[in-house]
């Protein structure tokens, strides 16, 4: 194919939107709409994820260690399980945090009354212990369990197995969703697009008896499908940014400090941007091809 | 130059519209297809621009077998056929200059080859001067000569017309029929099928009748040969 005849379809792809000015207003209105809502929900769900993973980061082990009398033989013990914790395949960190720590993390956090115990604290050294995966939380809390020199292993048992199951369940709907929302996307895309075509089978038959090939008829047709797709795009991806950049304004000072965050402006955008520049795009050229190949056959 | 060799075009739902044609047409030749409606002539003229492939036959045109042309061939097939029909499908958006500039885009002619040459015709079928209007602002006479501009403006050796002049009045005909005549003059073959009994009559030429998808009678010089 010959530059000047690309060239050719590119301007005809243009002066085509103009021609079938109600067709293409309707085609990016269906465009509009759709991604708008793919935006927006890709957006939250992203977010929920996020809230999810950093809920589930935050499950750690609480390990009580004995209390030993001989100081030596203490400190001993307690870096022979740290250790040993340590070199265990599925944990990721563990943090020592002595009885005197403790209690002053208490003392901060319910008053000053506490303090009357500095006197005789008593509290355990405490070990702070992470899985790599935080769904083998349990299982990590079963190995340090059978560790000498372990007084109490505890990691919020029960609450944590609900916690990881409303939240599997939770991100599986959310996917599910999704995936609905993606399909009829572009089932209502390419339809739109297709009504716009089959106004227009006349042309394409007309244009297979002067001698046109298949592609020179599709080119022209596939490229306006992606400019609908494009110009379609347009209002989504300011719409969903300029919102989520006022809710995050909004949201993150106030969530500061708390168990999850917001994702950040700038990642997050350029993604969902993407994604629905992406699917306009993606949809328009596919609608299109499909919808002109019917009328081929002259 | 165009050849049937026994064709049979049976269709899917039993109709049998082509029952073992054959007939030589010769370089130059200009052949009217004459017949009841529904004897085969539709048929007879798809047969000839692979609208329609025949069921067993060979149609043999500049010496292409259609029945073994592939698919992905047949618009380069189209390109050396002009081809006029009763309804003239032109292109409802785009300009009459742009219309015929279609034909030649389609086979990647150089912008300044197709400038010249789209004047050229539109000239020869005398509407230079509406080359902006869009088809439904013409007549149906000048429609109908923007199609044919458009089906010689790559200089074909072959022309197709399918009733070119069903649609029109008896004046308007005579206009079609004199820029067929000045294109047969030119070189081009022309076949053209029609129910216009005055100028199968009038302009004597080869005439081919069509009855129950046979040719039941060939003459040169004949006539029409039905009462309308």
């Amino acid at each position: 194919m010959k530059t000047r005849t690309i060239a050719r379809h590119f301007r005809e792809s243009f002066k085509s939107l103009g021609r079938n000015s109600w067709m293409t207003l309707a085609s990016i209105s269906a465009v509009t709409v759709t991604l708008l809502l793919v935006g927006v929900f890709a957006a939250i769900m992203m977010n929920l994820n996020k809230v999810a993973s950093d809920l589930e980061n935050d499950v750690e082990i609480r390990v009580m260690i004995d209390i030993i009398p001989e100081a030596e033989e203490a400190k001993l013990a307690e870096e022979q399980l740290l250790d040993e914790i340590h070199n265990m395949p599925d944990v990721e960190e563990v943090t020592y945090s002595s009885k005197e720590q403790e209690l002053s993390k208490l003392i901060k956090d319910f008053g000053d009354e506490l303090s009357l115990f500095e006197q005789n604290n008593p509290l355990y050294n405490v070990l702070y212990v992470k899985a790599v995966d935080p769904l083998k939380t349990a299982d990590v809390a079963k190995q340090i369990d059978s560790l000498d020199n372990t007084f109490e292993v505890k990691y919020g048992e029960g609450k944590v197995e609900k916690l990881f199951n409303f939240l599997e369940i939770a991100r599986n709907v959310g996917l599910v969703l999704i995936l609905g929302l993606l399909f009829t996307a572009m089932f209502l895309i390419s339809n739109t697009i297709r009504i716009t075509i089959i106004a227009r089978k006349d042309e394409i038959e007309i244009m297979k008896l002067v001698g046109a090939t298949n592609s020179f008829v599709r080119i022209p047709f596939v490229l306006e499908g992606m400019w609908l797709g494009l110009i379609g795009s347009v209002i989504p991806v300011a719409a969903v940014t300029i919102a989520y950049y006022n809710i995050y304004d909004l949201l993150a000072p106030r969530l500061k400090g708390e168990l999850f965050q917001l994702l950040e402006v700038t990642p997050l955008m350029y993604q969902v941007n993407a994604l629905i520049i992406f699917i306009g795009m993606f949809i328009g050229i596919w609608g299109s091809f499909m919808s002109v190949r019917k009328f081929l056959k002259v | 130059m165009i050849e049937m060799n026994n064709v049979v075009k049976k269709y899917p739902n039993g109709v049998v519209a082509a029952n073992g044609i054959t007939v030589h047409i010769k370089k130059g030749e200009f052949v009217y297809i004459v017949g009841p409606s529904g004897a085969g002539k539709s048929t007879f003229i798809k047969l000839m621009y692979r609208e329609e492939k025949p069921t067993s036959g060979d149609v043999i045109i500049n010496g292409i077998n259609l029945r073994t042309l592939k698919n992905n061939r047949v618009p380069h097939l189209r390109r050396h056929l002009g081809v006029v029909f009763q309804d003239f499908k032109l292109l409802p958006r785009l300009t009459v200059y742009e219309n015929v500039a279609f034909a030649m885009e389609v086979i990647e002619e150089q912008p300044s080859v197709i400038r010249k040459r789209v004047m050229e015709v539109l000239e020869l079928v005398g509407l230079k001067h509406k080359v902006r209007m869009l088809p439904n602002e013409l007549s149906g006479g000048e429609q109908q000569r923007v199609a044919i501009a458009r089906s010689i403006v790559n200089r074909p050796k072959v022309m197709i017309a399918d009733e070119p002049t069903g649609n029109l009045d008896p004046e308007t005909s005579w206009e079609i029929m004199n820029i067929f005549e000045e294109i047969n003059r030119q070189g081009t073959t022309i076949l053209m099928a029609t129910h216009n009994r005055e100028i199968v009559n009038t302009v004597r030429k080869r005439v081919i009748a069509i009855e129950g998808g046979m040719i039941v009678r060939d003459e040169y010089g004949g006539d029409y040969g039905y009462e309308n």
